[in-house]
């Protein structure tokens, strides 16, 4: 995983909530065996509006997306975060994130930041003009007009993030720790130690 | 004296391999589902970076999500390709991992073949007190039978694959209890909609539910699988049981099942795995089951949830204004007006069948409103789309094949189908269906479809009067 830092640049205003997996790609995408490619397909449906952020020329490119309340509900696919990558989305602000969207958000290198809605209500009327400014290491997001918002991260993938760490390199090395456990499992619930003969 | 745990809190601290010290856990995963459509990227990285399965025997793979439900061999019995090129060569990769990876697999013409999560419990892959995961956020289905269930992401399939645990944070807890009978004509699926009509859609996140009280201990395998299936429709990774004699009852004889001396030391351990008394949730749902009844969804989010007595709401109703909007959005994809009573709801497609509701209890309730009767002129297509070929074929040796055939519907090869829209099976734009799936979202069941989530049952009355209906007047007490 690339290393994250600094997130900075124009914001997609969105705001929406409840902003599920099936609108951020829907399941017709989903016939890829590659993680690449699929910012084509991102947003498709929201796209058919005439007005929707994604196609403003004011917006286009952004590194950041704004949005409400539990956003990458639904379905587990992966294919959420590679087509927002694709597309070139580094961060997601919202008021919440679903579990599993989060998790493989972060899988790809990219921030979900959480902020009350005051603070996302203010993100959306900067990002009609101007940039924001999301700095991982000091957990804040800011703009040009001395706004200040501080999040919050899970300590561990603060630093997965920062390091650019590859997680299963970083379990394999416990490969010990994990035979050990199953010798123990083995041991005292042998039923469950083979499903498949 | 320890301090009481839930369920949940018992079957997570049986799986730390690890607890560091910001309280990430590394923990175990004992059963792995792979399907086609969320592995191949998996797959690719474990070969760049030179890695192999650590476990392929607690890992079982099997094809559904793209597969179309149209007959699988011709008449020579020679397997037929699949058309479309992408879900062809998605069906090819997996196929050409599992040989290479040495996974086992359940191919497309075999009699086994189903959804991850109809064939995870019927082959007793699925145990009690496991942790088990699968590339699909409807895993919280085996949570039915007391297993610690839930939905990842490639990445995650990726690591699972490769050392066979995961990263993990330990979840809050939160208790959902229902008490009482179920009223006539009142099933699992009005239950876990009644559930997530209260919660939100985001009630859930962050914790795991435990589904308690009477209404639950009387409710069969097949209905508590219906209802943890979409505990994630709630905002929860995984919605548990505790096992009890009926778990214990349907899993006995299972092909993956513990067998002899290892089966009674398992059912020992199983009936540990309750809730201790005086352990705490960090939130609790109570909820009278006299006061559900056949629910429908009138948005496009789960939580849209109405009485099929009652009427579409008037967005103004809601205090949250992003609520109100989201409500106005949704009356207009949807083509529905407030105030129109739901039963005036005219559907022109049915769907019997998804990881929610295609088991056999399913096809017999919906067969037993069908019988008899004929679907309405006004229906263009109704589906039947059995969770496994042993759910057909056990269907066929019931008769209700012919059934479902006679009155209209046509019965299909088991798949997800018309659930999410990725296989032939689809909705087409404008039109409406009465489903028996999990999700109502924009697009789900096909670009600009209008998917309304119900019972097999009341998908049935739907079928048979051509408009959404109380199912409770086509019954006889």
């Amino acid at each position: 995983m690339d290393k994250v830092s600094i997130v900075e640049g124009g914001a997609y205003p969105l705001g929406v909530k409840n902003v599920d997996t099936d609108m951020i790609i829907a399941a017709k995408w989903l016939k890829t065996i590659s993680r690449v490619g699929l910012g084509k397909g991102a947003f498709e449906a929201m796209r058919q509006d005439p007005a929707n952020v994604f196609d403003d020329p004011a917006h286009a490119g952004s590194p950041i997306l704004i949005a409400g309340d539990n956003f990458g509900c639904g379905s587990s696919r992966e294919h959420a975060a590679w087509a927002l990558n694709d597309m070139g989305v580094k961060a997601v602000i919202a008021p919440s994130f679903s579990d599993i969207f989060s998790g493989n958000a972060f899988k790809n290198g990219i921030l979900t930041v959480v902020l009350p809605q005051e603070a996302i209500d203010r993100l959306m009327d900067v990002a009609k003009t101007d940039p924001i400014h999301i700095d991982l290491d000091a957990q804040s997001v800011t703009t040009p007009f001395q706004d200040r918002f501080s999040f919050e991260i899970d300590p561990f993938r603060k630093t997965c993030l920062m390091g650019g760490l590859d997680e299963i390199g970083l379990t394999l090395a416990e490969a010990d720790r994990i035979g050990a456990y199953e010798a123990k499992v083995k041991a005292d619930r042998p039923w469950v130690s083979a499903a498949v003969a | 004296m320890t301090k009481p745990r839930t369920l949940y809190e018992k079957i997570w601290d049986a799986h730390v391999v690890e607890r560091k010290d910001d309280g990430t856990c590394l923990i175990y995963i004992d059963r792995h589902l792979v399907h086609e459509v969320t592995s191949p990227q998996a797959f690719e990285g474990l070969r760049m970076a030179g890695r192999k399965v650590r476990r392929p025997d607690l890992t079982l793979a099997v094809p559904d999500h793209n597969l179309p439900t149209t007959a699988r061999v011709d008449a020579q019995g020679k397997r037929i390709p699949i058309a479309d090129a992408e879900g062809a060569e998605q069906l090819a990769a997996l196929e050409r991992n599992v040989a290479e990876f040495g996974v086992p697999y359940i191919g497309p013409t075999d009699e086994k073949q189903g959804i991850v999560h109809v064939i995870g419990p019927e082959q007793g892959f699925t145990l009690p007190g496991t942790t088990m995961v699968c590339g699909d956020s409807h895993t919280a289905a085996h949570g039915a039978l007391g297993a610690i269930a839930f939905g990842i992401g490639t990445s995650e399939v990726e690591h699972v694959l490769a050392t066979q645990t995961l990263l993990l944070k330990q979840s809050k807890t939160m208790e959902v209890r229902v008490e009482g009978t179920l009223g006539f004509g009142v099933t699992p699926k009005d239950v876990v909609l009644e559930i997530i009509g209260r919660t939100g859609t985001a009630g859930g996140t962050g914790h795991v539910i435990e589904y308690r009280g009477s209404t639950f201990r009387d409710m069969s395998i097949e209905g508590r699988l219906t209802v943890a299936n979409m505990a994630i429709e709630g905002g929860a990774r995984s919605g548990l049981f505790a096992p009890d004699e009926k778990t214990f009852a349907y899993l006995k004889g299972r092909p993956m099942a513990p067998k002899g001396a290892e089966w009674d030391a398992a059912v020992a351990w199983w009936k540990s795995l309750v809730t201790d008394e005086g352990a705490v949730f960090d939130k609790s749902l109570f909820i009278d089951a006299a006061d559900i009844a056949p629910n429908v969804t009138w948005g496009t989010s789960p939580e849209d949830v109405v009485s099929i007595t009652g009427s579409v709401p008037d967005p103004e109703s809601f205090s949250d204004a992003s609520k109100r909007a989201a409500a106005e959005k949704a009356l207009e994809y949807m083509g529905l007006t407030k105030g129109q009573r739901m039963q005036d709801v005219s559907v022109e497609h049915i769907f019997i069948g998804s990881c929610t509701n295609s088991r056999i209890e399913d096809l017999r309730a919906a067969a037993s409103v069908i019988e008899g009767r004929h679907i309405a002129g006004s229906i263009k297509q109704a589906l039947v789309v059995p969770g496994s070929g042993l759910v057909k074929r056990q269907a066929e040796a019931e008769g209700l094949d012919r059934i479902f055939t006679e009155a209209g519907f046509e019965w299909r090869e088991p798949g997800c189908s018309a659930c999410l829209g990725m296989n032939p099976d689809k909705v087409p734009s404008g039109e409406r269906c009465a489903s028996t799936s999990n999700r109502n979202f924009m697009g789900r069941q096909g670009p600009g479809a209008r998917t309304h989530l119900v019972s097999p049952v009341m998908a049935a009355a739907a079928a048979v009067t051509g408009h959404l209906a109380d199912v409770r007047e086509l019954m006889s007490r």
